[in-house]
Parts: structure tokens; C-alpha cells; sequence
């Protein structure tokens, strides 16, 4: 029987405690004012469940829900495959591979903000090189502020090009794991190029693709700098999503009841995802 | 020192009955090693934790899907989240 000693809880202990200070703690304190109404200077009032029931039947909450699923699913729909293609055209040896490696890590080392704000001004119409390309040259009406579509199109192109990598990165980490042996095997019984894909790299790159994927949908779903430098919700409300919506609330408004209960519901929502993510991914692995 | 967190009784009580829930588990597994893990009826391989938080869970989208449907009061919710839960620990 091998020994065991309990001495790597001792090592947790710190981050445990700062989990306490940084989310726990605030956590509990949402939940605290989900259920009161507060006017400021620290007075609350007892309110029970109203406000889950007001934003639960709100067609805004509906709307930004909508829109933020919408939003999650084109995210993952092209970061993933597109991520998958680059990592299997990437070269496994040679010179070229720090080059690659470097290349895809540089946007994911933009902070958010900067992101968006390149976005801004590179997609204006009449500064930006990208907006004055497609309107005076290509001649196609383009304009993030004035269109929703073209704002739509502008947010996703931009998480595209920031977070693809992320996916880029993990996948190509998965392929180079692969012993040379199984390429060998394939190669010997004829497998097409599908083939060896569908049986021998989408399997070895499941673990570190569950992962991508997982980031990826919490990142998008919790998205909220870029695109609110970007469009700042609009036009109207176009890009409003989830957690713009719950700022507005929060900090606009200082409803901070209502914005409490939207916000457990919310991350009520981001758990249950991640936990079917999760265990839909991992389901065979189980014994 | 703790008015800035707002509390509220019902609050109060309900991490209590959280972190309870918590420690009980701890201490069973103490009592009790080994997960008491085993295949389930949705299929999935499920430990105590697991079952305590899929009760959890599902107690709280049974609660939010009353208050938003129906409305108060909330004693049905209540009772379709206790008997999610024995279902949880029994069966899952």
C-alpha cells in the first residue's frame, strides 16, 4: 500500500484563502444583495426574491441572454475548427516552429482594452485603415457604429482574431504529443488523411481540446471589455451583451439588487454549461 | 466590521446550511473513504460531491424556474428540490 501524507493541503492553504478574499467573500455578499434594496450609504432594505422574479420575467434580460448565447455559439462554432486547421497546418520541426508559436501567442498578449480600441479606431469608416478599405476602396457599405450587423461582425471578427490562438496553442500541444509510431501504423494500413484525424489526432487532442473549449465558452460568455470599448453595447442595443447589460444595471443605474439576482443567475447559467461541457467531454474517460 | 457585506438572516442561514452540507460530506469521507463512487442512472460516474453539487444545482434551477414561471411562494419548488435531492444521493 503506498503512503500517503496530507501535507500538499498545507501548501493550498494560501490560495485558499485568497479564493476567500477575491471571490468568496464578494460572492457572498451578492447574494446578500439579491435579496435587498439598498439607496446608498450602506442602508438595505428586505426585498425577498422580487427582484429574481423581475429580472426572470424581463424581455431586456431575455434579449441580452439571447444575444449572448448567440454571441458564445459563433465564437466556438469558428475559434474551434479554425483553431484545429492551423494547429494541424502548423510545422511539428524545424526554424519555423518558434516563429509560428510566437506569431499565433502575440494578440493573446494584448490586454483587452487595447484590443478593443485597436478594433475601434483600426474599423472606423473614414480613419481606419480596415473601415476605409471596405467602404472607399472595396465600396462596401461598412459601419460598426451605424449597422448592427457590421458591429456584430466587427465583435466576433475581433474575439476571432484574439482568442483563435488560445485554441491554436492547446490543439498544437495535443499533435506533438503524438509518438511518431501511430502516424507509422496509419500510414502502413492505408488510412486517409480523415482518417487519421478522426482515430488518431481528434482523440489525442480531446484532454487539452476540452479544456479550449471550456476556457472558451467561459471567456465568451463572461465577455465584456472588448466589446464595450468597441461598440459600448450598440448600436441601440445590438451588442449589449450579458455582462454590459449587468454593468449598466450595477453601475449606471445603482440597481444593485437587481443586478445581484441577474448576476447569480447568470453565473448560475456559466456553471451548469461548464458542468455539461465538462462531463460531456469527459464522460468516456470515466471508468 | 461585516455591515459592508450586508447580511441578511435568510442569507446567513442559507450558507450555513452550505458550508454544512460541506462539512458533512468531509466528514463522511473521513469516516467513510473512498468517494463512494459508482455508475448512476443518467449514466454518469458520480462521487458524494458530485451528487451534492448536482442536487445543489438542480435546487437552484428548480427555484429559478418556479419564480419564473409561477411565482411565489415557493413551497413546491421546495419540495420538487428535496425530492431532486434524495433522488441525487439515491440514484444518480
Amino acid at each position: 500500500m503506498k503512503t500517503e501524507n496530507q501535507k500538499a493541503w498545507l501548501f493550498v492553504l494560501p490560495v485558499l484563502l485568497l479564493v476567500a478574499f477575491n471571490a468568496l467573500i464578494p460572492i457572498m455578499t451578492v447574494v446578500n444583495y439579491s435579496v435587498q434594496e439598498t439607496f446608498g450609504d450602506n442602508l438595505f432594505f428586505w426585498e425577498g426574491l422580487g427582484w429574481f422574479e423581475q429580472i426572470l420575467r424581463s424581455d431586456r434580460f431575455h434579449s441580452a441572454l439571447g444575444r449572448q448565447f448567440l454571441f458564445t455559439f459563433l465564437i466556438l462554432i469558428i475559434e474551434v475548427p479554425l483553431g484545429i486547421i492551423i494547429a494541424l497546418s502548423m510545422p511539428k520541426k524545424g526554424i519555423w516552429v518558434p516563429v509560428c508559436l510566437v506569431t499565433m501567442a502575440l494578440p493573446m498578449l494584448i490586454p483587452w482594452n487595447v484590443v478593443g480600441a485597436m478594433w475601434n479606431i483600426f474599423t472606423l469608416p473614414d480613419i481606419g485603415l480596415l473601415g476605409y478599405f471596405i467602404n472607399n476602396t472595396l465600396g462596401i457599405e461598412y459601419n460598426m457604429t451605424r449597422s448592427p450587423i457590421a458591429a456584430w461582425i466587427t465583435i466576433v471578427t475581433m474575439d476571432v482574431w484574439h482568442w483563435t490562438s488560445l485554441v491554436v496553442l492547446l490543439s498544437y500541444a495535443g499533435l506533438v504529443s503524438i509518438p511518431d509510431a501511430y502516424y507509422q501504423a496509419a500510414k502502413i494500413d492505408g488510412a486517409s488523411p480523415w482518417k487519421v484525424f478522426r482515430y488518431i489526432q481528434l482523440p489525442k487532442m480531446k484532454t487539452v481540446l476540452t479544456i479550449a473549449i471550456l476556457l472558451r465558452f467561459m471567456d465568451s460568455f463572461n465577455i465584456y471589455t472588448e466589446p464595450f470599448v468597441l461598440t459600448g453595447g450598440g448600436p441601440g442595443n445590438s451588442t449589449t451583451l450579458l455582462s454590459i447589460d449587468l454593468v449598466k444595471i450595477a453601475l449606471g443605474q445603482f440597481d444593485l439588487g437587481p443586478a445581484a439576482a441577474m448576476s447569480l443567475i447568470y453565473f448560475a447559467i456559466t456553471l451548469l454549461v461548464s458542468w455539461l461541457f465538462y462531463t460531456l467531454m469527459t464522460k468516456d474517460d470515466a471508468k | 466590521m461585516l455591515s459592508w457585506m450586508a447580511w441578511t438572516w435568510p442569507t446567513g442561514l442559507f450558507f450555513i446550511g452550505l458550508f454544512t452540507a460541506m462539512a458533512l460530506i468531509t466528514v463522511i469521507e473521513i469516516k467513510k473513504p473512498g468517494t463512494s463512487e459508482r455508475k448512476g442512472a443518467l449514466g454518469l460516474t458520480t462521487t458524494r460531491g458530485d451528487r451534492l453539487f448536482l442536487s445543489l444545482l438542480g435546487s437552484a434551477y428548480i427555484f429559478l424556474a418556479w419564480l419564473g414561471l409561477i411565482g411565489e411562494p415557493l413551497w413546491w419548488p421546495l419540495a420538487i428540490s428535496l425530492a431532486w435531492g434524495v433522488f441525487c444521493f439515491w440514484k444518480v
